[in-house]
Parts: C-alpha cells; structure tokens; sequence
C-alpha cells in the first residue's frame, strides 16, 4: 500500500516536471535568471514592500492586498505603515490601489496592469529578469526596451538604481544559410546608484514581495502543512496497526 | 391499525423505534455489517472508496465555497481572490477543491483501470460499470464547469474552445452553440448557467448515480483480483468461505488507505497547490480578457487525452466535425466493454499473454495521448498522437477477437491469499 502510493506519487511529480521542461525549451527564446527569493525572509520582504511602494505603486495596483494585511504578515508597524508606506489617501484596511487615472492607457499605450498576480501568472523567475531586461533602444517610445518582454510599454523606473544597458548581438545563421544578427544579452552602459549585486538584490526583494502579495497565506500554509503531514503519517501507523489487529484471524 | 411488517425491526430503544418505522438496522446490516466482500482485495481495491471521499471533499468544501463566490462575470474573479484572501481559512478551502477536482479523476481513473484489471465489468456487473462510465461523464461535464467558473483567461478560453466544438456539427450547430452559451460569446449568462449546473444539478445527478453504482455493486457482490465467484463455498450460515464482512474488515482496512490518501493529498494542498502548473494554471491568474488570447490554450490535465484525440483526426469533406465525433466515441466505446470481451476468465491473472500487452499498449497509449494534448500540435506531436488515438480504439475495437484468440491460465476454486 504504502509503496505502491509511494510509486504513484513519484509518477506524479515525474509527469509534472517533464511536461514543465518541455514547455520551458522553447526555441530561440532567451533564458530567465533565477530569482532566489525566499518567502519565508522576512526582512527581504519588507525591503521589497519599500522598494514596490516607491518606484512601482505609482503606476501599478496591487488591488486584491489591503495594506494592514501587508504590515501585520510582514511583521510592520501600522505607524510605520501609514508614515512611509502609503503615499495615498488610503486608509490601512483599503487595499493598495493606485491614483493612475484611466488617460494613463493613452501615456503608455495601455494601462499599467494590477500586479497583484503577476508572481502566480508568470512567475518570481520572470520578475526578476525583467527588471534586469532593460536596456537603450532608441526606437521605443521611452528610450528602452526589455529583452524578456519585446516592446515593452513600461519605462525603466529603475534606471538611476541600475543605471542603463545596451544590447549584445551576435550573428546566426537561419534556415536558409544567411547570417542575420540576434539579441543575445545586455551589458551596462552607464552605472548607477547601486552596485551590480546591490541591484541584484533590490530587485530580488521585489520579487519575493510580489510573490507575498500573490498568495499572502504561501509562508503559513507550508509551515502548518509540516504539521498536517506529521499528524497523519501518526494517523496511519494507528490505522495499519488496526487494521492489522482485526485481520490476523483471516487466513 | 394494522400491525408492523414482519421485516420490521423488534428491537428496543431509540433504534428499535427507528426500525419499526424505517430499516435502519437493516440497511446497515445489508450495506456494510452483513455485506461480505471477497478477503483479497489487493491495492487497486482503495480506489473505489477514495472515490466516495473525494466525492464527499468536493461537496462539502464546494458548499462552503458558494458562500463567498460570485457567479459574475464582473465579480467572480475578485470573489475567488476574495475567497483566498479574506474568508477564514478560504484558501484552504479552495486548495482542497481545486486539488480535489484533480484528484478526483486520478483516483477515478486508477478505479477504471482496475475493472480493467480484473474484469470488474464482466456478467452480472454491466450496470455497475455503466453507471460508472456514467459518473464519468457527468463527473467532466462537472469538472469543466467548475473550471470555468474562477473566470480566469484559461477558464474563459478553454470555454470557448470547447463549446464551439459544437459549432462543429453539421446543420444545428450555430444555433446549439448560442443555446448553450445564452450569448453571442462566452459571457455573464454563460457563468451563470455554469454556476448553477456545477453546484445543483450536476452534484444531484452524481449523487444519485453513485447510490445506484453502489446498490448494483451490493446487489452482486464485489469481484476480486482473481475474478471468481465467492459464493461458490459457504460455511453452515451461508457466509461465503472467501469473505468477509464489510465492517469492520474493510472499513479498517480502508481507513489505512484514505490515511495513505490524504497523506498524498495534504501534500499536494499545502506544499504545491498548483502543482506545477497541471492543476492550477499559470494563465489562470489573469482574469478572463476576451480580447487576449492565451499563448497555449490547453485544458486542465485531465482532459488532454480526449483533446488530442480532437486535434489528431484532421478535417475532411470541408468539416471538422470527425474530430468531434473520434473524441465522443472514445467515451462511448466505454460502455460496450462487458460486452467486447470475450475471454472466459474474468481476472489478467488468468489470461494470456495477448490482453497483457494489448492492456499495457493502451495505458501507455492514454499517456502518450495525455502529454500530446498538453503541447502545442507541432513536431513529434501530431503523429504521436495519431498513433495514440488508433491504437486506444485498436484495444476496444479488436477486443472480441483478442481475448477469444488468447491462451487461458486455469481458474482456482477458491481464492488465493488476502488482503
């Protein structure tokens, strides 16, 4: 019994990370960076709350987290919370949206989306190399580009923490045999305020608030699951050893 | 006054009340004290009542779920949001529901292939595999309504993408689709009419059909991994040598399975409720957006198999209704099985060689076809798939020829080992 669901279970996560390898080797497309957050960091994820609240609130909601539920799991002061943290006229119960007008879809070509589920749509791996994907193309309407989301519509908020990049080519031949030149990657341009690592950082905190905010319970539903797991692999030793009890008469 | 039937109860007390005015004591007797079930019930014999529990998990969580979810298109999605964020222990809720959909059809399908296994289906048990294959079919037209319903843009694709299958059929079928929609698109009438689908008549449906699977299987009795009769050899109260009573045997022995279970399940729940991306989907946290397209449109893993199957048959006379029709008569063939096979044994243990492998060809053909349905129709898929669709009818279609040609191992008295 306990083999075979053994068995079962490892056909499981078997058939689920084979079917998630195969549609992550698409061709010609660029690879994510690992993001490396940490749900269960506590002070990443404040950082992340400061960092989202003044470079990313501005334009982007995080409609469905009301900014009390953000500062009690993230283990911030409400004083601290309606000093620093909410730059609108939202009272702390409200959830954290944004004065961005409708208009703002004719600024940018359309409205910055709601990010409140950008984590679970696609990703903190995405998140994060996105917003290390900027980087100087004269021909898009704010002077940048993104080589995670071609044609982005967004600016680069971040560019006086990064600093700016500029593309790497490289040449390769097509089906047919003739070179042509293909985005490889991005180098720095010009430094910015932070450090590459400190800017790594910024950004992965970031990251790992927007995977907060995707599923605020994610911290305590894995912890209180070790405790679900233990109760019942106690459970089934009781109910195996009942069951044995009543069956040693059967021949 | 007339007096009380003979059948009535005698006894005292509260019980002996109810007795003489319903069979309470009788029912239990006949459905689980006095109920004797083979003793060798193997493995693939937890599959049944995990089952009922994930039947049970889906009403009772999916009751509480319809306290807070609104069946709207402007209000359904923030109400799931809603559910996940703000009604106590709403996510919990809603994990154990939406992992339960998918457990539901692994255990479903694990109890198919056990009647597969050992001939459950064969004389005198066609009804309760008809039912089965009944509860089946309900339980996708459950499990795709319930899909749509979070209002997600999968929900809302795969919606489209599967109602317009309908669009398909020849004649009716414009105006069919628009029935079913009550629109010109898939919109707020179409989530409402899910709505009440999905949690009225549906489950009463499921309901009803899973008494009748269970009083056709008591009717009969239990089949058994070696596929004979154990009411061959009774002792002197004409309790069959091989069985034993329901309770308390099986229902402790059943409790070490829905232990094992909910091991596996709270795993799933607590530590990976997306699960990889098969049970909850990536695109699924975007709210339905009409206008966009996902990049992949593909239904929820359970579906694939029969999804493939549409894609693989190619459209021919300047219609695609084949596919449509493949798809339908790979979930009718399924109730002509008690009658395809014709081996004069019930159990795998005791046939030959040719239903074995035919056996082991197609799992790996549903498998095969699973995976295809979840990618993109290019490269390698295509043909697999077509391969895959002709070899899952091939062991259907061909089955009264095979399992007569096959060589038979002789059949024991009685049966062999216990549980």
């Amino acid at each position: 019994m306990l083999k075979a669901s053994v068995l079962i279970s490892i056909g499981l996560v078997w058939a689920g990370t084979g079917l998630g390898t195969a549609s992550a080797a698409e061709e010609g497309e660029i690879r994510l960076l690992h993001s490396g957050t940490d749900i269960n960091n506590t002070e990443s994820l404040q950082r992340g709350a400061r960092n989202f609240m003044n470079y990313c609130s501005g334009c982007h909601s995080l409609k469905y987290l009301r900014y009390n539920r953000m500062s009690t799991d993230l283990k911030i002061p409400e004083s601290e919370l309606v000093k620093n943290l909410i730059f609108t006229s939202a009272k702390p119960f409200e959830e954290i949206t944004t004065a961005m007008p409708a208009e703002s879809a004719d600024w940018f070509g359309k409205q910055p989306p709601d990010l409140t589920l950008m984590a679970r749509e696609r990703g903190t791996d995405y998140i994060y190399s996105y917003l290390h994907g900027f980087y100087a193309d004269k021909t898009r309407p704010w002077g940048v580009n993104n080589l995670y989301l071609p044609a982005t519509a967004m600016p680069h908020v971040l560019s006086e923490r990064q600093g700016l990049q500029k593309p790497v080519y490289k040449n390769e031949k097509d089906a047919h045999g003739s070179a042509k030149m293909v985005l490889a990657g991005v180098e720095t341009m010009t430094p910015g305020a932070l450090k590459p690592e400190e800017y790594d950082q910024f950004v992965r905190d970031i990251a790992n608030f927007m995977d907060y905010a995707a599923e605020p319970i994610k911290a305590t539903r894995q912890s209180m699951g070790i405790y679900v797991i233990l109760f019942l692999l106690v459970f089934f030793v009781f109910a195996y050893l009942l069951k044995k009890e009543y069956w040693k008469d059967v021949h | 006054m007339a007096a009380a039937p003979e059948s009535a109860g005698t006894g005292k007390g509260l019980i002996g009340w109810i007795d003489q005015r319903f069979p309470l004591t009788k029912l239990w007797k006949e459905q689980a004290a006095e109920y004797y079930a083979p003793k060798n019930f193997n493995f693939w014999y937890y599959f049944g009542v995990l089952s009922l529990v994930v039947l049970v998990n889906q009403l009772v969580t999916g009751i509480f779920l319809t306290m807070s979810y609104k069946p709207s298109a402007t209000e359904a999605f923030a109400s799931v949001e809603y559910i996940m964020r703000d009604v106590e222990w709403g996510w919990l809720i809603r994990y154990m529901h939406s992992t339960g959909a998918s457990a539901f059809f692994i255990v479903v399908y694990l109890h198919m292939f056990r009647a597969l296994l050992y001939g459950s289906h064969r004389k005198p048990r066609e009804l309760i595999w008809i039912f089965g294959v009944l509860i089946y079919v309900l339980l996708m037209a459950e499990a795709f309504m319930g899909y749509v319903l979070p209002w997600g843009n999968m929900s809302y694709w795969g919606a489209q993408v599967i109602v317009s299958l309908f669009s398909s059929l020849p004649v009716i079928g414009g105006t069919l689709v628009e029935w079913i929609r009550g629109d010109y698109n898939i919109a707020d009438p179409t989530l409402n009419r899910f709505f009440a689908l999905h949690v009225a008549a549906l489950p009463l449906a499921l309901i009803f059909l899973v008494i009748a699977h269970l009083m056709a299987l008591h009717e009969v009795g239990s089949n058994n991994p070696d596929g004979i009769d154990i009411h061959k050899y009774k002792d002197e109260k004409g309790h069959p040598l091989d069985g034993v009573p329901f309770h308390p045997y099986y229902t402790v022995k059943d409790t070490v399975g829905v232990a094992g279970f909910l091991l596996i399940f709270a795993a799933v729940i607590f530590f990976a409720p997306n699960f990889f991306g098969l049970f909850l989907e990536a695109n699924n946290f975007e709210p339905a957006n009409p206008l966009q397209t996902p990049p992949d449109i593909t239904p929820v893993w359970y579906f694939t198999p029969f999804y493939a199957m549409l894609r693989a048959v190619p459209s021919a006379f300047g219609t695609q209704v084949w596919g449509v029709l493949v798809m339908g008569a790979a979930i009718v063939v399924l109730f002509f099985v008690p009658w395809l096979d014709r081996s004069p044994v019930r159990s795998i243990r005791y046939k030959g060689p040719i239903y074995k492998i035919m056996l082991a060809i197609f799992s790996v053909s549903f498998i095969i076809l699973a995976v295809c349905g979840m990618n993109p129709p290019s490269g390698i898929y295509p043909t697999l798939a077509r391969i895959c669709t002709a070899l899952y009818f091939v062991f259907f279609l061909l089955m009264p020829w095979y399992t007569k040609l096959d060589s038979v191992k002789p059949v024991p008295e009685r049966v062999t080992g216990h549980a």
